[in-house]
């Protein structure tokens, strides 16, 4: 790309985090060229964001660019008043956010919001505004434009919010759009849906995108170009074929790695029945509460029937709102269903004293930093659970959680640290470690990994794999990911607004697969795949 | 559907401002604490030793301005002020530490009870709650004083019932916004009783918040124990209170206008050392909660 | 919103059905003969003989309590044994007086304090910012009766320029009757104006560190239409509420500066009550009073999906 050509140009940028801070990136380089997509690649902690912040003149105070220059049609823009680059901000250079549940202000209107930026920018009057709003509003796919213009965000899902930030955004027809993680809070689906919205807006009016994601393989479908961030610089950076084809740094390496494939797995031991078995199950969720105390029920499972043998991994998998995090609840007595019948071993938990049962299931909860007692050191937590394990004393107890902290992989001084002490991935280890230190036969993971860096995923389902190696547990693993549970998952089974739709084996659901939803999902799902010189190819799935 | 991804995006932005107003909340505490070890150590002096004796008459030294004799002057009843102010600081700051325990430990068992049985028990305790802080400041203590008269543990008990509601609307809170976290779950998955769930893990995490507000009525007590002393509904003289002393001053506001100055000064000071100390304590057990 | 409405109405009711048990198991609880105590002691045998009859002492304490609540809805609180005037209209004509204060007072503290709190939270850590915090908090630590006791030295004895004692109604001679008001309006600005500015200044801090203000500077904005137009009404929510419960608390702490500036309020009528034993009025101050808070209470709350819409479900 010749200099002439560039939207955006990015030279030797250094952010520094305060007067005397370290460097929050370090040397980043880069262009951005009309109507191309440059993607920007990293980890938490690469910088990325903090580089696309400055682009639009809004780093968060600290932080300040100390060297380095950044050109947006020529001009400079570190060195703009605040003046120009209000100018520039909205109309020129659009930046949508990643949170859609608190982008929107929610004491104003959407139509308010939407009308805010174009009578800042241009000169239409009201009734032009109003009509290219609703324009916008029904070429984004809402139908009763109307009626959302007078609406407030909190009545919209997460997904739609995004749709109408883009929107919003799009409206004013900037040059160069900046997306800071914005499917990231979103299910694999609602990804999509926004991503394709994105894309087709985008290429109506050539502007060019600057994407930042932590997911590769995600930016792989649609970026020209990637640039592998990594503490502060760029590590690799090229067009999306040539880095797939031949990644050259070492870490590209451990990114692309990092996807989770499928792998062989252990056989199953021989069993003589499942340890689990859905009967028919029906939830239902408590809504609102009125003066009274009455309260209006909501069917969130129907009629869901699974099995779990021994030493089985079975993935749970579906949308936001499809009811497999409740399922997998009411398997460990946290949600009572309201029909049907779950046996474990035989026996009935919902009608027998189920202590024994409560004490043979656990579970890893999906969020790593409130699933922990931030007032309890790690080797309590572990700790705890062997209050109820029969027959240890004292000393065998804490023989339990020293062969556990050597199980999940942290060094023994970690257990008097406490939980804000340690990173999202190792507290994560720790939750897998309280739901195995008393050596259960039914773990009910949910969604354990979606909170976490790529590499690190690999990393906590590696010891996964290691675990229920050594301790033969059967597992539910809960994810709305596809992708994820390719690698562990003996048997698939896909839920979709509260139903069963799919259930079979791995290969069967990821190969062969047969209910529609089963095959969104699938579309959804990682587009790379590894071929055996080592690059890596977009897999265009059917 | 992650709804909190570990991606530093607004993370670090969040945290950052906090960290520059780090640079001044020490101050902060710096002054709030030690103005409050300062008059706790006027109260305790107060407790050994004054200068004069605090009760007694002396009517040739009546309406002195302040000297070197008498720090801060006499007052109608020749009584040196300086040693009537320490041995109302003992009183005053006795008798709200014992209201503010009194609410800390009547709410926190109520606001318990109510956030871990929920159902009718909770609505009925709430109810009566809400009734209850009805009852806008002092009117509370002031109705009961009607009842039991003018009298130091009466003062202690009124401002006690009158502050309990508080306490129970925020350890409620605390316990239902608790109960919906992981952790929590994760204790009842374990296999844990509710109760040692309750005992274990809710308490703890409930007293962050709890100090806050301790510390917050801890200068309502004083306020208002002074205000009812103020009206003639609180300590009766001739025991000294800041309060009945600032009452007192009232007829020789033009005459001997130290008699008002001080000890409204002293209260003031008390109340500066504790809103201080209180945001202090505030900022600093904050930011670990967010974390 | 006809129901949103409607459930805040329904749930104030049993409020003030409940506050109205207490305030007669309060008065009952004054050990004594009830109907000595609302005749005095300079009662006739004839009159004790019929205020039992009225209270109906000779039934069972529910059957008491529901006439005496009938008595009330109807607006018949007793007489005042002081002045045997009838107690509804007394506390009403005090009352006009005390809330007049205690609203202009509020009103003024909160417009000074909102754009204040908001300035400050804008230029956060600087200099202005340090200065108004400190002085908000020092405003917020002086005591509203030696604030009133000083400002009356001040300007009453010393300078001269306002009157010490007295209150003129309004209605008779607006120009005197400001010049009573003047410095129990001021000093209870003054006090209230801390509290306000540190709300409004910590709700604004908040949601400035929100997306949706990043997202508003995304498109261009000014600092100062960021600030007006979204942080605003954000921000206001909480500070609402707390007007709301200021408002209540001088219901009752009004006393105090009444004392001071010896003005005809409510708060002192309650007090001389206490000494007098004069339970008729005292009863009726805290009826009023409590009743009065509950509407407060229901006005800001129905107020409130103003600013959060989210409230409104």
């Amino acid at each position: 790309m010749t200099h002439a050509n560039s939207l955006l140009q990015v030279r030797d940028l250094q952010i520094r985090v305060g007067e005397h801070g370290p460097l929050a990136v370090d040397g980043l380089s880069f262009d951005v060229a009309p109507g191309e997509i440059v993607a920007l690649v990293g980890e938490s902690g690469s910088g990325k964001t903090m580089a696309a912040r400055a682009a639009i003149g809004l780093l968060p105070l600290p932080m300040q660019v100390c060297g380095g220059r950044l050109e947006f049609q020529g001009q400079d823009l570190v060195s703009l008043d605040t003046r120009a680059l209000r100018a520039i901000r909205g109309a020129q250079i659009g930046m949508v956010f990643q949170e859609p549940m608190v982008s929107l202000n929610p004491a104003l209107t959407i139509g308010r919001q939407m009308a805010e930026a174009l009578e800042l920018h241009t000169d239409l009057d009201p009734p032009a505004i109003h009509q290219r709003c609703v324009d916008m509003l029904q070429r984004i796919g809402i139908r009763d434009a109307e009626r959302c213009l007078d609406s407030w965000p909190h009545q919209f899902s997460g997904g739609m919010r995004q749709r109408i930030m883009l929107a919003s955004v799009m409206l004013l027809r900037p040059k160069l759009l900046i997306a800071d993680e914005p499917t990231t809070a979103l299910d694999c689906l609602a990804q999509l849906d926004v991503i394709e919205l994105m894309l087709e807006l985008t290429r109506e009016q050539g502007t060019a995108i600057l994407f930042i994601s932590h997911d590769l393989s995600l930016v792989a479908r649609y970026a020209h170009k990637v640039v592998v961030m990594r503490q502060g610089q760029a590590v690799e950076q090229g067009a999306i074929g040539d880095i797939l084809l031949a990644p050259k740094a070492e870490y590209t390496r451990q990114l692309l790695e990092a996807l989770p494939r499928r792998g062989e797995l252990p056989p199953l031991p021989a069993s003589d029945g499942p340890l689990v078995e859905v009967d028919q199950v029906c939830i239902e969720h408590p809504g609102p509460a009125n003066f009274w105390g009455k309260r209006a029920y909501k069917r969130v499972v129907h009629s869901a029937s699974l099995s779990i043998a021994p030493g089985e991994t079975l993935a749970l998998v579906g949308g936001s709102g499809s009811g497999k995090t409740t399922l997998g609840r009411s398997l460990v007595g946290l949600v009572k269903p309201c029909a049907g019948a779950i046996r474990f071993k035989g026996v009935d938990i919902l009608k027998a004293a189920n202590r024994t049962h409560r004490l043979q299931c656990q579970m890893i909860f999906q969020d790593p930093f409130s699933s922990l007692d931030p007032r309890m050191r790690i080797g309590e937590i572990l700790l705890e659970p062997l209050r109820h394990e029969p027959g240890l004393s004292a000393t065998g107890r804490r023989e339990r959680v020293a062969q556990t902290m050597r199980d999940i992989g942290l060094p023994e001084a970690f257990a008097e640290r406490f939980p804000h002490q340690l990173s999202g991935g190792q507290r994560q280890r720790v939750a897998i470690g309280r739901a195995l230190v008393r050596h259960p036969q039914l773990v009910i993971a949910d969604e354990p990994i979606s909170a976490l860096d790529m590499t690190i995923q690999k990393q906590i389902l590696e010891l996964f794999e290691r675990l229920q190696a050594r301790y033969g547990f059967a597992c539910l693993f809960i994810s709305h990911d596809l992708s994820a549970v390719e690698r562990i998952a003996h048997r698939v089974a896909v839920m979709h607004q509260g139903e069963v739709v799919e259930v079979g084996s791995r290969e069967q659901v990821f190969d062969d697969p047969r209910h529609p939803y089963t095959r969104q999902l699938l579309a959804a799902a990682s587009p790379l795949e590894k071929l055996d010189d080592g690059s890596y190819r977009i897999r265009r799935a059917s | 559907m992650s709804s909190k991804p570990s991606l530093a995006p607004l993370a670090a932005p969040a945290a950052t401002p906090r960290k520059a107003l780090r640079a001044w909340p020490p101050a902060n505490a710096l002054i709030g604490a030690t103005l409050l070890a300062l008059l706790v150590l006027l109260a305790l002096l107060g407790l050994v030793w004054t200068p004069f004796d605090p009760l007694r008459i002396d009517l040739l030294s009546r309406l002195q301005a302040p000297s070197a004799l008498h720090w801060l002057g006499t007052d109608e009843f020749g009584r040196d002020v300086f040693s009537r102010l320490l041995i109302g600081a003992r009183t005053s700051l006795w008798i709200s530490l014992l209201a503010v325990s009194f609410a800390v430990c009547a709410g926190t068992l109520i606001g318990m009870l109510a956030g871990y049985l929920r159902g009718w028990t909770d609505r009925l305790l709430m109810m009566c709650n809400d009734a209850l802080l009805a009852f806008p400041g002092i009117l509370m203590a002031l109705g009961i004083m009607a009842i039991i008269g003018a009298s130091q543990y009466g003062i202690v008990l009124a401002l006690g019932i009158a502050y309990t509601p508080s306490v129970v609307r925020v350890v409620r809170g605390s316990v239902l916004s608790l109960r919906e976290l992981e952790f929590i779950e994760a204790s009842r998955v374990i296999g844990n009783s509710e109760l040692y769930t309750m005992l274990r893990h809710i308490a703890p995490n409930c007293l962050a918040p709890l100090c806050v507000l301790a510390t917050s009525m801890f200068g309502w007590a004083l306020l208002s124990e002074s205000a009812l002393s103020f009206l003639g509904l609180g300590v009766p003289p001739p025991a000294a209170t800041w309060g009945n002393m600032l009452a007192s001053s009232r007829p020789y506001i033009a005459s001997a206008s130290w008699l008002g100055i001080f000890p409204g000064l002293f209260i003031c000071l008390a109340l500066l050392a504790i809103n201080l100390f209180g945001d202090a304590l505030r900022d600093r057990l904050d930011p670990r909660m967010r974390k | 919103m006809l129901r949103f409405i409607l459930q805040k109405l329904g749930m104030a009711v049993p409020t003030l059905l409940l506050i109205s048990l207490m305030v007669f198991a309060l008065i009952r609880l004054v050990p004594g003969d009830p109907a000595l105590l609302m005749l005095g002691d300079m009662a006739d045998p004839q009159s004790l003989a019929d205020m039992r009859r009225t209270l109906g002492l000779d039934h069972s304490l529910v059957t008491q309590f529901l006439i005496w609540f009938k008595a009330v809805l109807s607006g018949d609180l007793g007489f005042s044994i002081s002045t045997r005037e009838a107690v509804l209209p007394l506390i009403l004509e005090r009352f006009a007086v005390s809330a007049g204060i205690v609203l202009v007072a509020v009103l003024l503290a909160t417009l000074i304090a909102v754009p204040v709190g908001l300035l400050a939270a804008w230029k956060q850590n600087s200099a202005l910012d340090l200065g108004l915090v400190m002085s908000a908090t020092l405003l917020l630590s002086i005591p509203s009766f030696w604030l009133g006791l000083l400002l009356l030295y001040a300007f009453g004895i010393k300078l001269g320029w306002l009157p010490v004692v007295g209150y003129v109604s309004f209605a008779q001679d607006p120009w005197q009757a400001l010049s009573y008001l003047v410095l129990p309006i001021v000093t209870l600005t003054l006090v209230e104006v801390g509290a306000i500015t540190r709300m409004a200044r910590a709700s604004t801090i908040e949601v400035l560190r929100l997306e949706y203000i990043a997202h508003a500077r995304a498109k261009g904005l000014s600092e100062r239409a960021v600030l007006w137009r979204h942080a605003l009404r954000n921000a206001f929510a909480p500070t609402w509420t707390l007007v709301g419960l200021i408002l209540g608390n001088l219901l009752g702490g009004i006393a105090v500066l009444e004392t001071v500036f010896t003005l005809p309020g409510i708060g002192r009528l309650m007090v001389d009550a206490i000494f007098a034993r004069d339970y008729p009025v005292l009863q009726g101050c805290l009826l009023l009073i409590t009743f009065v808070y509950v509407l407060v209470n229901l006005f800001v709350d129905l107020l409130y999906p103003l600013f959060d819409p989210r409230v409104k479900l």
